[in-house]
């Protein structure tokens, strides 16, 4: 079993706090995703997974050890790295085996390794060739096989894909989700992507400023953000925010004067004066006719599209309310020219209300 | 009509090759001419008597060429190989050191800057028999000896190769560090993950990376080693009685001592296939290091 806890974890760059006591337990065989903007410390975290950077503060545990003063070699942890890392003075099937030469296995048995992880990626044309004369995608693959040859307890990938083209990067992800299922290992994945993190992970742990943000299913912090970070970080579009103030206790008006009735999940939580930012998703903005049937509370709004994003199956509607630009979802598009005046209808069940100086959300 | 003009690039090649000319071309057209002459600066008629290859049927009968060459080899051979051995050890520790690092790499590049002719004085003193460092600090530390450090063959070479080691292993050792800062850190940490002691990174990791730099400075140590001349002239002169005989003081001594220039330029040219030879070997080992680490095209 190879959980892998992390208890109050404390990284400083000489005077520079990266990390300010991080807390996270993960469980044996699970996909955890470490995302945040770039800078936020999530390389940093998982380095000290892997033994690369020393732990200023706090312990971190794999498989129940405490791994502290351990050597990466004493840890079994296997790490793909942003740049693949490869060994450039040895061929594929040389790379593939390393590890394995290190730990003194026999030829046969490397051979077998070797052979098998070749296998599962895809590699056997490869085997000998230098990594020189590999594509990206061919590298990316050979620093996965590496790291699968090993069956290490934990996997570590700092942000893999995002060396690879659009193209490649949404087809390798769908192999390391592949992967996953098939070796069934702890995985510690780092990315910048919110896309990579909502379709890759078991739970995703949203870092900012050597913080932990928020830690859930991709659909928890969907759907249920704590703060405006989340909210404008997961998802895209991002979560439209318009500023507002609370008046009475059932309303809020929104700048520009237009006035929303305070959503259900958040009615009794707040106060009349109270400054608020109303948020809402862009599925939840719709142009009538072409919008999912849906019951619930909504408000009708007649808005000017003053940008369009067409994307096949849907199209990105930009447009403002009250002086703030939002977006909105057309599905089934027919063709929709800037300046022209569509009526939506706004979802308000579905809507969010966040405290305007903590950022935080308010929700029953 | 138009007076036929030379073409433009060839005029502004002309100074460049009026001076490549004088300073390399004609004095080695001159001397590998006068290697078939029985050529004595003190008879300079002698220029102009054609003897064939009678200077190099001598040179490759002559004992004490093949002493002197043999002798030599081993010194280049020892030298070269102590000289890497030791500079890579000063670099792989320069490089560990995170405080004052600038001010050491200017300190392991000291011998270099000092005139191999003052290197060769300051040597001569210290393993000086009666008033050298060496034997007086043996002395004071209680061994009542005086060693024949510049007499004995043995020891005579051993001062020598020691000088030299000492004014050149900063080469290697600014060479090797040099490789040393290019080497990428990803490999070395996918190592440590893979498992690698330190030493196993620097075994499979580190050293080939280092390869085509250790090569580098071997051509270039083996392009010049005919400067270690001025060491072994000033230190022993190639004696005492040819003890410490190497193929510069041999040729010298031939060519200036006793004149006979038109024999020391055939042995020049012997020892150039030495030169070449070693040259040739370590490019070879330098062009399939860098195709190892991928560095080739
Ligand atoms: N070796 C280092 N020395 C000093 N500061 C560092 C070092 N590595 C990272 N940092 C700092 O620590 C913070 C977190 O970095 P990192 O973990 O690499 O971020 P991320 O991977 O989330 O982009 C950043 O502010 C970065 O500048
Ligand atoms: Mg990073």
């Amino acid at each position: 079993m190879t959980e892998v806890t992390l208890s109050n974890v404390v990284k400083f760059y000489g005077k520079h706090q990266a990390l300010h006591g991080i807390n996270l337990d993960i469980s044996d065989g699970e996909f955890v995703v470490l995302v945040g903007p770039s800078g936020c410390g999530k390389s940093t975290t998982l380095r000290m997974i892997a033994g690369l950077e020393d732990i200023s503060g706090g312990e971190i545990s794999i498989g129940g050890r405490v791994v502290n003063d351990l050597p990466p070699r004493d840890r079994n942890i296997s790490m793909v790295f942003q740049n693949y890392a490869l060994y450039p003075h040895m061929t594929v099937r040389e790379n593939l085996g390393f590890s394995l030469k290190i730990a003194k296995k026999d030829e046969a048995e490397i051979t077998k390794a070797v052979d098998e992880a070749a296998g599962i990626l895809g590699l056997a044309e490869l085997m000998d060739r230098k990594p020189a004369a590999l594509s990206g995608g061919q590298r990316q693959r050979v620093a996965m096989g590496r790291a699968i040859v090993r069956h290490p307890d934990v996997f570590l990938f700092d942000e893999p894909l995002s060396n690879l083209d659009a193209k490649l990067r949404t087809q390798m992800r769908v192999e390391i989700k592949k992967l996953h299922q098939k070796v069934g290992n702890t995985i510690i994945y780092v990315t910048h992507d919110q896309i990579e993190a909502m379709t890759l992970a078991d739970r995703i742990v949203l870092m900012q400023d050597g913080h932990i943000v928020q830690v859930g299913t991709p659909l928890e912090l969907f759907n249920t953000p704590l703060n405006t970070f989340v909210a404008t970080f997961i998802g895209s579009p991002p979560m439209n925010l318009i500023d507002g103030v609370v008046s009475g206790t059932s309303s809020i008006k929104l700048a520009g004067g237009l006035s929303v009735p305070v959503p259900a999940s958040a009615r009794g939580q707040v106060h009349s004066g109270q400054q608020v930012k109303f948020g809402f998703r862009a599925d939840n903005l719709m142009p009538y006719g072409h919008a999912v049937e849906e019951e619930g509370e909504r408000a009708d709004l007649e808005l000017t599209v003053t940008l369009t994003e067409p994307l096949g199956t849907e199209t990105i509607l930009f447009t403002d309310i009250a002086g703030t630009e939002v977006q909105g979802k057309m599905l089934n598009p027919r063709p929709v020219r800037p300046g022209e005046v569509l009526k939506f209808r706004l979802m308000l069940d579905k809507c969010h209300v966040f405290d305007a100086t903590s950022t935080d959300a308010i929700r029953g | 009509m138009t007076r036929r003009r030379l073409p433009e690039w060839f005029l502004l090649l002309l100074p460049a090759i009026i001076v490549i000319a004088a300073v390399v071309l004609i004095p080695l057209i001159f001397s590998l001419y006068s290697s078939f002459t029985p050529y004595k600066l003190t008879r300079p008629s002698t220029l102009w008597t054609w003897v064939g290859t009678y200077n190099y049927e001598k040179i490759l009968t002559d004992a004490k060429f093949w002493t002197a060459f043999g002798r030599t080899v081993l010194f280049l051979t020892i030298a070269l190989n102590l000289e890497m051995l030791l500079g890579l050890g000063i670099a792989l520790m320069v490089n560990k050191v995170t405080w004052g690092q600038r001010t050491l790499r200017t300190v392991v590049m000291f011998p270099m800057m000092f005139s191999p002719i003052l290197v060769g004085f300051q040597f001569k003193f210290i393993f000086n028999d009666n008033i050298g460092l060496v034997n007086n600090a043996l002395q004071s530390m209680g061994f009542n000896v005086a060693l024949p450090w510049l007499v004995d063959g043995k020891l005579a070479m051993f001062s020598i190769l020691f000088a030299e080691v000492w004014m050149s292993t900063s080469v290697f050792a600014i060479l090797i560090l040099a490789g040393l800062f290019a080497i990428p850190r990803d490999p070395l940490e996918a190592a440590k993950v893979d498992g690698c002691t330190p030493f196993q990174s620097f075994r499979h990791i580190t050293l080939p990376f280092l390869m085509p730099f250790i090569y580098i400075a071997m051509t270039i140590r083996s392009l010049d080693v005919a400067r270690a001349y001025d060491i072994v002239q000033i230190m022993t002169g190639g004696g005492p009685a040819r003890r410490t005989e190497l193929l510069w003081t041999l040729m010298s001594r031939t060519g200036y001592v006793d004149a006979r220039m038109g024999l020391a330029n055939a042995m020049g040219y012997v020892s150039i296939i030495l030169s070449v030879v070693f040259t040739i070997y370590f490019f070879r080992k330098l062009t399939a290091a860098r195709a190892q680490i991928g560095m080739e095209g």
